[in-house]
């Protein structure tokens, strides 16, 4: 009885908490089917034309484009780099490893706007100027953290007796990591990727640092939020990059849960 | 030696590119702390920015005000989300992952625009006010919430409640379900059992949630900028304003410095209690 009531009562809680955290979003979806620049009540019609607009719309498109670059370049570097980093440190025991891993994981905690301001001025005094590379940088290296935890977990997920075997049969040890543990971890390195790749696409705060005159979708957004006018195109590049967005996680949970179920079948 | 060879071949490039451009520049950053202005050499040094900071109580109320308003929305964060936490995983069954997934959903959406969202909500024509103003509740044109620390509040916990729930939902997940029955047939009530039993084993999820809300809030510019207004502003947009309307680089590099010895004091101490960097090795 008494279980019944508390099963209620969660059920309301949940669905409340998820109206919400649901309820932004939403609006934006349906401001950018109405038909005014304003963003208030009441609506005034429906129409199609912030979309139609985005469509032309240069600079903003362009701005997609420079984002969808830095995340894919700074997503595989991250990769890259992270998985040596995933594999040193859950197969090798070796002096300064907690040290390596303890400076690699660090990004994860300081704030971007401490890394933004020390890596611009970094760059200034190597006089590198600014640019999207500078942004691509800054998005790898926050990135690391991300992937290594995550694939130094589906490491530590299997027994290196896979790769043993491998070598005993007359493997190299480059050929066993290119045969054996890549393909394993395979579900892992593209989750970390997809991870890595949205993580890029919408930030923000380091980006507005590193930014030079090619701006990121973030960093454009941003310059366009003073401008009352533009903020229903501003909205309507919203709603399509939450769909966007919501795809590559869906298809990023579903490679996790690849992983897990093999994990699972291994009988680990 | 063989083996030696392989660990550097994997180790080198991450921990070249983690110091060339991670470690050096806080480094830099710590001796631009100490340079005359902006513009101009590096020598020779000076501590003229450390006397400005020492010498300005704003800065430290600043720090004080931006570290009581990351705690506030960790622990709101932790509060909303801990419930919903323990109704998914006792509650819910094999349903429990699409429930949390569809929670978590608006975490994957643009952070800028999610914000930006906020203001719309929270405006003098905004949603909320329209609905009290309806509702008969309040008088048209009374103080709107938009523009406060109370907005930066609200819209601060709402951005981080997906990422309180996470961690929580994780440690309750860890939970043997058969010590709940062991208390319960021990003749604990149910209140004794969450007292006693799940909240004890949930505190590090707690922990985390807690840790990895208050650190990136402590840094935070961009939502107080958007919804803060004068008053709304916090420690991170002191950093921001040296950089990019003060054109005061050292300044600006010694707050950062301050906020980053901060933060690392506090990871420091948090990791000796939960390890969050432990991955095992498997040789």
């Amino acid at each position: 009885m008494k279980r019944e009531f508390g099963k209620w009562l969660g059920w309301a809680y949940y669905l409340a908490l998820l109206f919400f955290l649901q309820l932004p979003i939403l609006l934006l979806i349906i401001f950018s089917f109405n038909d005014s620049v304003l963003l208030v009540f009441p609506l005034k019609g429906f129409t199609l034309d912030w979309y139609r607009q985005l469509l032309g719309a240069r600079e903003l498109l362009n701005a997609a484009r420079n984002s969808l670059m830095v995340g894919l370049i700074s997503s595989a570097v991250a990769t890259g780099l992270g998985t040596m980093g995933a594999i040193a440190i859950s197969r090798y025991n070796f002096p300064g490893r907690q040290f390596f891993l303890n400076i690699a994981t660090l990004p994860l905690v300081i704030p971007y706007v401490v890394l933004g301001v020390a890596m611009l001025i970094l760059f200034q005094a190597l006089g590198i100027t600014l640019s999207l590379w500078t942004i691509t940088i800054g998005h790898a290296i926050i990135n690391i953290p991300y992937v290594m935890l995550i694939v130094a977990a589906r490491l530590s997920g299997f027994a290196n007796n896979l790769e043993e075997a491998a070598m005993d049969l007359g493997a190299t040890y480059w050929g066993t990591l290119m045969r054996i543990t890549l393909p394993i971890s395979a579900p892992a390195l593209v989750a970390a990727f997809l991870s890595s790749f949205t993580l890029s696409f919408d930030e923000f705060s380091l980006a507005f640092f590193l930014a030079g005159t090619d701006n990121t979708l973030p960093v454009y957004l941003y310059s366009q939020l003073r401008f009352p006018n533009r903020l229903p195109l501003a909205i309507t590049t919203a709603a399509v990059v939450i769909l966007v967005s919501v795809a590559i996680l869906l298809v990023s949970e579903w490679l996790r849960r690849l992983g897990v179920e093999r994990n699972a079948r291994q009988g680990r | 030696m063989e083996t030696k060879r392989r660990l550097f071949v994997l180790i080198a490039p991450p921990a070249i590119v983690l110091a060339l451009f991670f470690l050096a520049p806080l480094v830099i950053m710590l001796l631009y702390s100490f340079k005359d202005n902006t513009f101009g050499p590096l020598l020779p040094l000076t501590f003229k920015h450390y006397i400005t900071f020492l010498q300005t109580p704003s800065f430290f109320r600043l720090l004080l005000d931006s570290s009581k308003l990351s705690f506030l929305t960790a622990i709101i964060s932790i509060i909303l989300a801990y419930p919903v936490a323990y109704f998914l995983v006792f509650y819910t069954g094999a349903r429990r992952v699409i429930l949390l997934t569809l929670l978590i959903l608006p975490a994957w959406t643009s952070f800028l625009l999610r914000v930006l969202a906020w203001k719309v909500i929270l405006g003098s024509n905004g949603l909320l006010n329209q609905t009290l103003i309806g509702l008969g509740l309040i008088q048209e044109g009374a103080p709107v919430l938009l523009y406060s620390q109370s907005a930066v509040l609200i819209t601060l916990v709402y951005v981080w409640i997906p990422f309180a729930a996470l961690p929580l939902f994780a440690a309750m997940e860890r939970i043997d379900p058969r010590l709940h029955e062991a208390a319960q047939d021990l003749g604990a009530s149910p209140g004794q059992t969450f007292w006693r039993v799940t909240l004890p084993l949930t505190m590090p999820g707690v922990a985390s949630a807690f840790f990895f809300v208050f650190i990136p809030t402590l840094g935070e510019w961009v939502t107080p900028t958007l919804v803060g207004g004068v008053t709304g502003i916090m420690y991170g947009n002191l950093i921001q304003d040296q950089f990019a309307r003060a054109l005061n680089w050292p300044l600006g590099a010694l707050l950062s410095l301050v906020l980053l010895v901060l933060v690392a004091a506090f990871s420091y101490v948090f990791n000796r209690f939960i390890p969050i960097t432990e991955v095992p090795v498997s040789t």
